[in-house]
């Protein structure tokens, strides 16, 4: 597994930003992310439907979807043995084709629990020209060595 | 459900609740298993939708030393618990989170948005887990106004077990139901 680059807690400080990532938006994207959360409802797949009865001007992602994007841009910057502990995200507005967004995120908070697992509290935005479309806060487990790695903890050495 | 009201959710429930609505708060309800084992085609079709390249979803040999085999990423824990859009047998539109589909009806509130999401994840959900969710309403605010129309936010848990009883991870949707404004003449 030495090829596999995983992130130390030793290495983060509370304000560090998460490396951006930018995304182009279609129609497939939006798509993709509805049928893979198994989240069949019209309005992230059928125009029509989006237009005449959501009152928007085309499908837009789902919320499930948005989720694991933001599982993505966390975990691409932890490396695998990031595990995420718990997530709260929020929807302001939609994302349509022909968006660009840009994930950015935030460490906001650094702290070691008492069973020696530690936390990294991260502020997550998606952002379109600027405009915060939808935000998140991550609480993710980092190892604190090499030896280290939060996916073997159970039960009562797992405090989410 | 697009966009999301700006008022914040109640902490209590309210006072004004009809008694149907009143008896579903704290009830676990709706318990069901996943239709399937746990299988990683979904875990490469939500890779794959969010462009993911982590090992420990592609990589069998990766999966096995850091997380003891291949395991799904923490946030398809909702994926599990939508249903099929057809099965045999089933009528009319099948619907997740039920209970609260139940109280828009027992609310009599045709419209809603979800306002705001938080997952907690436990164990790793693993390939060939069956998992067990229950729905349990924890609050139904007053009614009261908002951008969208008058309306009562609602908080509903779906917590989650895999087949050894363990722990996976609790769903909590913070939920605005509202009438749209009558239109003015």
């Amino acid at each position: 597994m030495s090829a596999v680059r995983n992130l130390l807690a030793g290495e983060v400080k509370e304000g560090q930003e998460i490396p951006p990532l930018r995304i182009n938006v279609t129609a497939t994207t939006i798509v993709l992310g509805a049928l893979a959360s198994r989240d069949w409802r019209p309005m992230h797949h059928d125009k029509d439907f989006a237009v005449e009865r959501n009152g928007v001007k085309n499908i837009f992602i789902n919320t499930p979807n948005l989720a694991a994007w933001l599982e993505r841009f966390v975990t691409d910057w932890t490396g695998p043995k990031g595990r995420l502990g718990r997530m709260t995200f929020k929807m302001k507005s939609s994302v349509f084709p022909g968006d660009e967004m840009t994930f950015s995120g935030r460490v906001t908070r650094l702290a070691t629990d008492d069973t020696g697992c530690h936390w990294a509290d991260v502020d997550m935005a998606v952002s379109v020209e600027g405009v915060v479309r939808f935000e998140g806060k991550a609480r993710i487990a980092l190892p604190g060595n090499e030896a280290d790695n939060p996916w073997t903890r159970k039960g009562q050495n797992w405090k989410p | 459900m697009n966009g999301g009201p700006s008022n914040p959710p109640p902490d209590a429930a309210a006072t004004d609740l009809p008694p149907a609505v009143q008896q579903l708060i704290g009830k676990p309800m709706y318990e069901e298993q996943s239709e399937f084992p746990i299988e990683i085609g979904y875990v490469y079709n939500t890779c794959a939708a969010t462009q993911n390249g982590s090992p420990l979803y592609w990589d069998a040999k990766v999966a096995e030393e850091i997380a003891g085999g291949r395991i799904a990423p923490p946030t398809m824990l909702s994926v599990w618990m939508r249903p099929h859009f057809w099965a045999p047998g089933a009528s009319g539109e099948r619907k997740a989170l039920q209970t609260h589909f139940d109280l828009k009806e027992l609310c009599g509130l045709p419209e809603a948005v979800v306002a705001s999401n938080e997952a907690t994840f436990g164990e790793p959900v693993r390939m060939g887990d069956v998992l067990t969710m229950r729905q349990i309403v924890r609050s139904v605010g007053e009614l009261k106004q908002t951008k969208l129309g008058q309306g009562r936010f609602w908080v509903i848990d779906v917590e989650t077990v895999n087949q050894r009883g363990e722990w996976v991870g609790t769903e909590t949707y913070t939920c605005l139901g509202y009438r749209r404004p009558e239109p003015k003449a």
